[in-house]
């Protein structure tokens, strides 16, 4: 299959690729890139654990090919903070035990991270249409929802 | 207490939120490959012949197997062995797989997958359980004549004398739908051939290690130590990751002994709907009778659950429904059947609650049908019968040696949920949009009970710098087990939880423990890490008697040190004591061992001190139906239970929440569709789980009862929250239409017309409409 040429920025970092034009941007990511924090669940833009950002915003990296990113930024979990620096919405998933099996939770700090970048006051009515794309099966959203009020509201432990 | 009983941290935590913690679809290896399963298109068939030479000349392409070449016995199962790992001559569900391949790359295994040609006979198929069990039905397995996967028996009393006495006798049928976990993460396995291919060391989303091994061990002919098992981390599991990632990771290491090489397998979520269990449907007719004061008399349940294609857990599935079924409530006469029918559906097997939701749904409806019928309201009726300390259950059990709290966690519940005075309100309803409340409670026992052996271990291993690693036969699911082992031996070693590590569970370094099931990882891990670090401590008290000029009785221990109760100034360091038991070259690693009370069976009449300790819980749900749609609001959920003690309380808060919610999902939502063996819910579109805006307030009420044998107290809390969801959803709905629904889901259409129209859909597609 022809290639064709893609130039990113992933996490602040250019890239620049060949790519088959059938290749989705979560298998660039995770395939190519071993950008692995960003999972794979239903393949079909249902379940919201690839979320990704793309040129600020949170898009399903499995219903986007990677030459459709091409010139945009992206910004995964990985590039969210890090063990020295950890983002607000890490710590806050931490401290209010947001976190059970994980495997949503980078989708949902991605999609959490659209939200407050554009409403950085949601109310708990908006933090629930913000994460309405993200589908969790361990821990009934109740402290998911905690966190990301916690961020929102200045109310993180140091 | 410093560390249990207080909320700590998930260990796990960071790694997740970093997106740097390894699951099973994130491991790669040099060379490794990717294997892919070919289905059968038939519900059950026989295989006449398969041919696999054009796919194996395919360029990339280096194994394609079929089950002539598993190298020991192709079957496999915890009960009956009758599960294939590939189907050797007959496929009898749509999940069968019938040949493997492994390439270098997935798209080039589904591709060599479409050149395999098998030709195949189709046989009789048998969809419904009821008619399976009936004369004549067409017979999946020789050694299960009459397609009977499980059947238990109850007796208690003379239950047509308890009918003969009883005032009202109230018969009804309940049904409860096949679900699926819908872990967000699909199974997935690596196996990585030892050199020379003597052994494998497996990877991957696997509930339970050792189970993982057994099987593995059996199908490919190699020893227990030959098959390591090193659990990934888990992106969920609910007791769904058993026997089909036993299946994948036999199949990965078909194709990686072949081959020499790694392989790779991942199910699509297409492919795990496809092919991975699910709860069994549970069709239940219940007689009850009662005297005109409420009684309770006699009870005779009969019960058909569908097993689908293969035995796996339905036997003990079965078994808790039987022990379980008439609830928390005093019947003197009982006549329980519980039967598991074989048939070409999906198999069905172990899923959070194991047999305890569908019976609760029924019995718990029952109990507002028949307050109904008496003219009394719901909790009047259960506070008459419900159990209290010392009641006898239907398997013949006194309950004197625990705690018995279900009316304490009732009233708690009543309490906060203001059920009473919103019971009236909401009576008599007009208008459109019309609220209901309704209450469900329950026992449970704790751990795997009289289902079969019951005993665990853990290892604790102090470093001479003061770091700890926990090691557990019982594995880290999502549930919190590594936090709550944690921080249970922070507690006994007196020492602040952040020293500990723990270790992911490998099959190599820790004796078999039994599975991570039936709630038992914090009553039975959580004793075997009591007694491991209890035993270093010891030594480690002992190691510094001299130091300190006192005996062992004389002194305490805790944040992070040992001191003479008397004279605290005369105190040692956690590190100085270690060092002190190192120089005098004591062994500061050891091996906890707990196995568990006593209990007893009688099979031919279901008589028996079934578990050795149960839990209560009531939950309480508040809806607003819009009688013009059908659909249902949750409201509020507010959830009591008797944890004995939390070891961490927000954790159980968590257990709570998220149960809660997968109850939730089991009362509106949820409902695989299955027409003639075909899934029809494929993927996320068609299978609705709960989404954050379909979760209503949930109130979560921590009741703590100590029990004697659990550690600190502690007892269980993972299924008890989701098996009390529905039946009080379904009696809130009641209460604001006026009509039950005796058929879970209720969605729109139960809800607004009584029954689905989904199945009449497939009927008239078929018709060519």
């Amino acid at each position: 299959m022809a290639k064709y040429p893609l130039d990113l920025v992933v996490n602040g970092s250019k890239y620049h690729f060949e790519v088959e034009a059938d290749l989705r941007l979560v298998d660039l990511l995770r395939e190519q890139m071993k950008l692995l924090g960003t999972k794979e669940s239903c393949g079909k833009g249902e379940c919201g654990a690839c979320t990704v950002l793309m040129d600020g915003k949170s898009v399903a990296s499995c219903l986007v090919l990677a030459i459709q990113a091409n010139g945009s930024e992206i910004v995964t979990v990985e590039g969210l903070g890090g063990e020295e620096a950890l983002h607000p919405l890490q710590q806050a998933f931490i401290q209010h035990g947001a976190v059970q099996c994980g495997f949503c939770t980078p989708g949902m700090l991605m999609s959490a991270k659209y939200l407050l970048d554009n409403n950085p006051r949601p109310t708990r009515e908006e933090i629930r249409a913000g994460l309405a794309g993200n589908l969790c099966r361990c821990t009934g959203y109740v402290k998911i929802i905690d966190a990301i009020q916690a961020v929102a509201e200045g109310r993180l432990e140091q | 207490m410093d560390t249990v009983n207080k909320p700590a941290r998930r260990v796990d935590a960071l790694g997740k939120v970093l997106g740097e913690s390894k699951y099973g679809a994130d491991l790669k290896f040099d060379g490794m490959l990717y294997g892919k399963v070919l289905y059968t298109p038939y519900s059950h068939a026989r295989i006449l012949s398969i041919d696999t030479r054009s796919a194996a000349k395919l360029p990339g392409v280096e194994a394609v197997l079929t089950a002539a070449d598993v190298p020991g016995l192709h079957t496999f199962g915890t009960v009956v062995p009758n599960q294939q790992v590939l189907a050797k001559e007959v496929v009898r569900y749509l999940g069968d797989g019938v040949a493997i391949v492994a390439a270098t790359s997935p798209a080039l295994a589904e591709k060599a997958l479409a050149l395999i040609k098998v030709e195949y006979k189709e046989l009789a198929t048998i969809f419904d359980p009821e008619e399976a069990l009936a004369e004549g039905a067409p017979v999946l397995h020789d050694d299960s004549p009459g397609n009977i996967a499980a059947h238990h028996v109850l007796e208690k009393g003379e239950v047509e004398k308890g009918f003969a006495a009883s005032d009202i006798i109230l018969e009804r049928e309940y049904k409860t739908q096949l679900v699926e976990h819908a872990y967000i993460e699909p199974e997935a396995a690596v196996v990585v051939p030892d050199p020379g291919r003597k052994g494998i060391t497996v990877y991957g989303s696997i509930q339970n290690p050792f189970s993982c091994r057994k099987a593995l061990s059996r199908m490919l002919g190699l020893k227990l130590n030959e098959v390591r098992v090193i659990q990934s981390f888990m992106g969920g599991s609910f007791g769904g990751k058993d026997e089909v990632m036993s299946a994948q990771c036999a199949r990965a290491a078909m194709l990686a002994l072949k081959t020499g090489r790694p392989v790779k397998m991942v199910n699509t979520r297409e492919e795990s709907l496809r092919e991975g269990y699910k709860r069994h449907p549970y069709k239940l007719k219940y007689k009850v009778g009662v005297t005109r004061e409420g009684k309770l008399m006699a009870m005779k349940i009969y019960i058909i659950a569908d097993a689908g294609a293969y035995t796996a857990q339905t036997p003990f599935v079965t078994w808790r429904s039987v022990v379980q079924a008439t609830g928390p409530y005093e019947v003197p006469h009982v006549r329980t059947d519980v039967y598991g029918a074989h048939t070409n559906n999906c198999y069905t097997s172990a899923f959070r609650g194991f047999g305890s939701p569908q019976i609760i749904f029924a019995q718990e409806s029952l109990m507002d049908e028949l307050a109904g019928e008496l003219g009394m309201e719901p909790l009047e009726l259960r506070r008459l019968n419900g159990y209290h300390q010392g009641s006898v259950t239907a398997t013949g059990q006194t309950l004197d040696s625990h705690q018995v709290s279900l009316s304490e966690v009732v009233d708690k519940a009543v309490e906060r949920s203001d059920y009473l005075r919103k019971f009236k309100e909401y009576a008599n309803q007009k208008g459109r949009f019309r609220k209901g409340i309704g209450l469900a409670c329950s026992f449970r026992g704790c751990s795997l009970g009289a289902e079969g052996v019951d005993a665990t271990g853990a290892m604790v291993s102090v470093q001479y710098d003061g770091s700890v690693y926990v090691f557990a036969g019982l594995a880290e699911n999502g549930q919190g087990l590594q936090t709550i082992f944690s921080q249970i031996a922070a507690e006994e070693l007196g020492i602040n939880v952040e020293r500990v590590r723990f270790m992911e569970t490998d099959t190599a370094n820790i004796p078999d423990g039994g599975p991570t099931v039936a709630s038992r990882s914090t009553i039975m891990g959580g004793n075997a890490v009591r007694i491991a670090a209890a035993k270093v401590r010891e030594t480690l008290l002992g190691a510094v008697l001299g130091k300190l000029k006192a005996s062992t009785e004389e002194l305490a221990w805790g944040k992070d040190r040992i001191w003479v109760k008397e004279d605290p100034s005369r105190s040692i360091s956690f590190e100085d004591a270690i060092n002190e038991a190192c120089s005098q070259g004591e062994l500061l690693t050891e091996l906890g061992w707990y196995k568990a009370p006593k209990v007893s069976w009688d099979d031919s009449h279901g008589q028996g001190n079934a578990y050795f300790t149960y839990v209560y819980g009531c939950q309480i749900a508040e809806v607003e139906v819009d009688t013009e749609t059908g659909y249902t609001r949750v409201l509020k959920i507010t959830a009591a239970h008797d944890v004995g003690r939390a070891i961490n309380p927000e954790t159980v808060r968590g257990q709570i929440y998220g149960g809660v919610a997968q109850g939730l999902g089991y009362a509106l939502l949820e409902e695989v569709q299955q027409h003639e063996g075909e899934i029809k819910s494929k993927n996320f579109d068609e299978y609705l789980i709960p989404g954050i805006k379909d979760m209503p307030e949930i109130e979560a009420i921590i009741v703590e009862n100590p029990d004697s044998y659990g550690p600190y107290g502690a007892k269980t809390i993972g299924e008890p929250t989701l098996e009390m969801t529905a039946p009080a959803i379904a009696s809130a709905v009641a209460q604001a239409t006026g009509r039950r629904v005796r058929q879970l889901p209720l969605d729109l259409e139960r809800v607004l017309l009584g029954r689905s129209l989904q199945q009449d859909r497939y009927k008239r597609r078929e018709g060519g409409c």
